[in-house]
């Protein structure tokens, strides 16, 4: 059906390695849908995770979709993305719909998202 | 993963975004194993469906010991999730959720933000979005009911509303989740859901 699980059978030191050994994301955390832009191309002796990332984000990327891509936990790639931000080599588009604001979204969005899909 | 010569630059099958894309937002499909989530997100998609897991600690406290993943301490839960592109800066994603227990550790840290939820189910068993249902509530996120068809249905929609005691105000539709036009409408249903309940809202009538 679907390519077999990313990370299922990870090995947890191979996770350990890419992340340095830290487990926790950034304070500003990224969303899933958080779409991820490449400022700087990749250099040379960069970590290969990182490099990667700046590749696949010559045109935005969400999150979730560098996660399933990289075959790593989203938690893992939150904190490569942190390492990212932090350097000023991505630029993050966050999900302009904040649930700590607003129970729903404004009626506008809603608008744009329905005749989007009525144009489907 | 597929492995090709190119993989590191343009992976085989990959569809970018356009470059003003800017504004992410979600839809969940929650629904029981075999339910047809899967086939309801691939058949509106424009991508193939990825498939991604997160991983996170009982207490609920982030990831708090990567290593504990060798340990029955950490939660590990899968996910697949399509996309459609809605014009020049929205992009819906759309997540489809196994509805049993453990996930719901993973809802606030995944899907908080979301626009709102499907539950998607199967009439033969009912019982399995029960739960779901309950905690779509308990976490305030609109929903709207779709059932699956796999065949002549066996009981009527009143009889599903009845069975999975819902409230006049959760729209019940029914579906072909291997139809894109039957799944589409699915979405635009709770699309004019959320936008009654935010008519409702703006002109300061309480929402049920």
């Amino acid at each position: 059906m679907t390519r077999p699980l990313p990370g299922r059978d990870e090995d947890p030191d191979r996770l350990y390695t890419v992340t340095r050994g830290r487990s926790r994301p950034p304070e500003h955390a990224f969303d899933l849908v958080t779409l991820i832009v490449t400022e700087q191309e990749p250099v040379p002796g960069m970590q290969s995770e990182h490099a990667r990332i700046l590749t696949l984000c010559a045109t935005p990327t969400a999150v979730v979709e560098l996660a399933a891509e990289l075959g790593l936990p989203v938690s893992v790639v939150k904190i490569l993305l942190g390492d990212l931000l932090e350097a000023g080599r991505i630029t993050a588009r966050h999900p302009r719909f904040a649930p700590s604001k607003a129970r729903l979204p404004d009626l506008d969005t809603l608008k744009q998202v329905l005749h989007g899909l009525q144009r489907l | 993963m597929v492995s090709n010569g190119s993989d590191t630059l343009a992976p085989a099958g990959r569809a970018p975004l356009s470059s003003t894309a800017a504004n992410g937002l979600k839809i969940v499909v929650v629904g029981g194993f075999g339910v047809g989530k899967t086939t309801l997100v691939g058949s509106v998609s424009e991508i193939r469906p990825l498939n991604t897991e997160e991983t996170m600690t009982r207490a609920g406290e982030g990831v708090d010991d990567l290593t504990g993943v060798r340990g029955k301490r950490s939660t590990t839960v899968a996910f697949d999730f399509g996309r459609i592109t809605l014009g020049a800066e929205n992009v819906l994603y759309l997540f489809g959720a196994p509805g049993q227990e453990r996930f719901w550790f993973l809802w606030d840290r995944l899907f908080s933000g979301a626009l709102g939820a499907v539950v998607l189910v199967d009439t033969r068993r009912l019982e399995e979005s029960w739960y779901a249902i309950d905690r779509l509530e308990h976490h305030g996120t609109p929903f709207v009911v779709a059932r699956n068809n796999f065949g002549p249905p066996e009981h009527t929609l009143a009889e599903v509303r009845a069975a999975l005691d819902l409230g006049d105000h959760v729209p019940l539709v029914e579906c072909d989740a291997r139809d894109r036009e039957s799944s589409k409408q699915v979405l635009i249903e709770l699309v004019r859901h959320l936008h009654r309940m935010a008519e409702a809202e703006a002109s300061g009538e309480d929402t049920p």
